[in-house]
């Protein structure tokens, strides 16, 4: 689960880790507000689970309040990749003098936390990565002892820092670390981690991504959830035990079990096709969750035909097309429908999903290459 | 011969009282797995299936020398399970719990290692040496004995591989679910080295798909491998920053593509296959190879 800035620099603040004040705005009044208590000029920055919101317009430096009265506004009605701005941070301008990255991942090789640090900061780091590759710093925290003062002491003098910034920066990245394991992220990322004017470091900006499997003990993170940067049928989805993720095609997907969902994903694209969805059924496939599934796939208007594939495993092939043809008796809209249903009982499941008037196959390939067919053919025919 | 489990394996069922343990272990006893003991604490003295239940894992380990231990433990409770097994001397730990949170997979990953025994998992469908030991969740009924080794991180994907190799009358070795987490107990890798010292098995399987580096790791090890391996990676379409359904399957700032992953098992002489029922066929023309 994703956080915004002004959640994550709250849990950074927490840790000890020092941000600049800052103050949340839901409305233009409540910015104005904002930006007349910490004193002009202001940042006012798009909260919005996105990457590249400078790029996008979404952070403006703002010198007056006339002109935070037509900045305000503007951001809050914006979309950044795709997703509304929830809110705006307002933030006094810093006066930067350097810029630094530093963050701590969980480190799927290494089975472990690792640091991270770049003396070039401010920037897309994986930009950074990719073109100075030398430049990024990677300093795993042993799994037991966890990261140790050494270490980050290393960093710091590697990273070129002297004097009494050498502790700030080994406190920080300690706290850091703590951070990310108090609240089971996948990552907390400072960037920039900023040299300010008065010689401090402060953490200018900041992101925190959570294990969503840890979220049960951790119910004032779980709180943090912002739905308003979520699909809708996406939210939907996981209320019932579905896992479903909107793409841009037309080809609708139904699928048990998440390999062989994105497997079916490629197979469409291979036969010319384009998938409108992710969606893991999960097992079973019972007449519920296949209204539900289908219910979900269909709320999104562009699908123009639907691809069920379900390797029946344990589940008998019967069993599962009894449901698919209930799951489907309560379906309004009309779409063409092909099903691939695979395993035990077999025969006797392409025979009750036949009496249904439903297309069934038991090649996955043959499956795919005819709902895209039939997709082409009903958007033309639209 | 074949890896990780066989007709040797005593399996002990953590969890065995439990909706999914129970189902399991009867699945599993049926399909003549030797299943000789489960656990779930204050359940002492019960039977499941005819399976003996005990209070803890050291004690079934004492009254039945159980060897190989499968967890249908619930996510909060799972990492303890792991650290009983491990603790109690259990050498092959095969946790199928879904959602455990990557922090205690961690603690989980470097505690049974320092035990000096093995887990598979978390969130796996557990292995199956076909006509031996069926340890976890892949339906018995798809498998048939034979050269072909599979190792995978997905579930029905896997099921999908093991069909048609089977309707392709092309039987299997050891079926090997490695789980879809980002942090799993053990690698591609490590079993590709299994399978290359495994004298029945002949080719090898592998299955991927996006999200970290696993199989690029893998390709490494390929390379260097004398057996033919046949390839397929799930999530070509995937688009980047979403989590595909497995908590391990997400494109994360340009790393863990499909087609990285695609370019590097290329690069180590994988053949490659762009549709799952063309694993089979690769597996044939690599089988009258080798």
């Amino acid at each position: 689960m994703n956080l915004h800035e002004y959640q994550s620099r709250e849990i950074l603040a927490k840790h000890g880790i020092p941000v600049p004040p800052g103050i949340l705005a839901r409305s233009m009044e409540e910015a104005v507000e904002a930006a007349s208590s910490l004193g002009y000029p202001v940042v006012i920055k798009a909260q919005v689970h996105s990457g590249g919101r400078g790029k996008a317009g979404g952070i403006k430096l703002v010198n007056s309040q006339r002109e935070l009265e037509y900045v305000a506004p503007t951001i809050l009605s914006m979309n950044i990749g795709g997703r509304p701005v929830s809110a705006l941070l307002v933030v006094p301008a810093a006066d930067i003098q350097k810029e630094y990255y530093l963050s701590v991942v969980l480190d799927r090789e290494l089975k472990t936390f690792t640091l991270i640090a770049s003396a070039e900061g401010g920037v897309d780091i994986e930009e950074v990565a990719r073109e100075h590759p030398d430049s990024i710093l990677r300093v795993p925290a042993h799994p037991w002892l966890g990261l140790q003062p050494y270490q980050a002491r290393e960093l710091a003098y590697k990273m070129g820092f002297e004097g009494s910034l050498v502790r700030t920066f080994v406190e920080i990245a300690m706290s850091l670390y703590r951070c990310a394991l108090d609240v089971e992220a996948s990552l907390v990322e400072i960037n920039p981690l900023a040299k300010v004017s008065s010689g401090d470091l402060i953490a200018l900006d900041s992101k925190i991504v959570v294990d969503d499997n840890s979220l049960f003990r951790h119910p004032d993170i779980a709180e943090m959830r912002d739905l308003s940067q979520e699909e809708t049928a996406e939210v939907e989805a996981s209320r019932v035990g579905i896992s479903y993720i909107k793409l841009d095609g037309n080809i609708g997907c139904m699928v048990n079990g998440a390999g062989l969902a994105m497997a079916t994903m490629d197979l469409v694209k291979l036969y010319g096709g384009n998938p409108a969805n992710f969606l893991d059924i999960g097992g079973g496939a019972h007449a519920d969750q296949v209204e539900a599934a289908m219910n979900i796939i269909l709320s999104d208007e562009k699908v123009s035909a639907v691809l069920i594939n379900i390797f029946g495993g344990i589940t008998r092939c019967d069993d599962v097309a009894r449901g698919i043809v209930e799951g489907l008796r309560n379906i309004k809209r009309e779409v063409p429908i092909v099903v691939r249903l695979v395993g035990t009982n077999e025969e006797e499941g392409h025979r009750i999903l036949e009496d249904a008037g439903l297309r069934s196959l038991s090649s996955l390939e043959e499956a795919a290459k005819l709902a895209v067919e039939l997709a082409s053919k009903s958007t033309v025919s639209r | 011969m074949s890896i990780l489990v066989d007709k040797d394996t005593r399996l002990l069922v953590q969890g065995i009282t439990g909706r999914e343990g129970s189902f399991h272990t009867q699945q599993m006893v049926e399909y003549g797995t030797n299943v000789v003991a489960g656990v779930t604490p204050g359940a002492a003295g019960r039977e499941v299936c005819g399976v003996p239940v005990y209070n803890t894992v050291r004690e079934a380990v004492e009254a039945t020398g159980a060897n190989t231990s499968i967890v249908y433990v619930p996510a909060p409770f799972a990492p303890d399970a792991v650290y009983e097994a491990a603790s109690a001397g259990i050498s092959l730990i095969v946790c199928i719990t879904e959602h455990i949170p990557a922090v205690d997979e961690i603690k989980m990953y470097h505690y049974v290692r320092e035990k000096g025994s093995r887990l598979i998992g978390p969130n796996c469908p557990g292995l199956t040496t076909p006509g031996e030991a069926k340890v976890g969740i892949i339906p018995g009924n798809i498998h048939k004995r034979g050269p072909v080794g599979i190792v995978s991180r997905s579930g029905t994907l896997t099921y999908e591989a093991v069909a048609a190799l089977t309707a392709a009358d092309i039987g299997q070795s050891t079926v090997v679910g490695i789980g879809g987490d980002p942090i799993v107990g053990t690698s591609f890798r490590e079993v590709l080295e299994m399978f290359e010292d495994d004298p029945e098995t002949h080719a090898v399987v592998l299955i991927g798909e996006i999200g970290g580096n696993a199989e690029e790791e893998a390709a490494e090890y390929i390379r260097q491998m004398t057996k033919p391996v046949v390839a397929f990676i799930a999530g070509r379409t995937a688009p980047p920053g979403r989590r595909m359904g497995h908590a391990g399957a997400i494109i994360s700032g340009g790393s863990g593509t499909a087609e990285s992953k695609i370019r590097a098992l290329e690069g180590a002489n994988a053949h490659i296959a762009e549709t799952p029922s063309q694993i089979a066929e690769l597996v044939e023309v690599a089988l009258a190879g080798a």
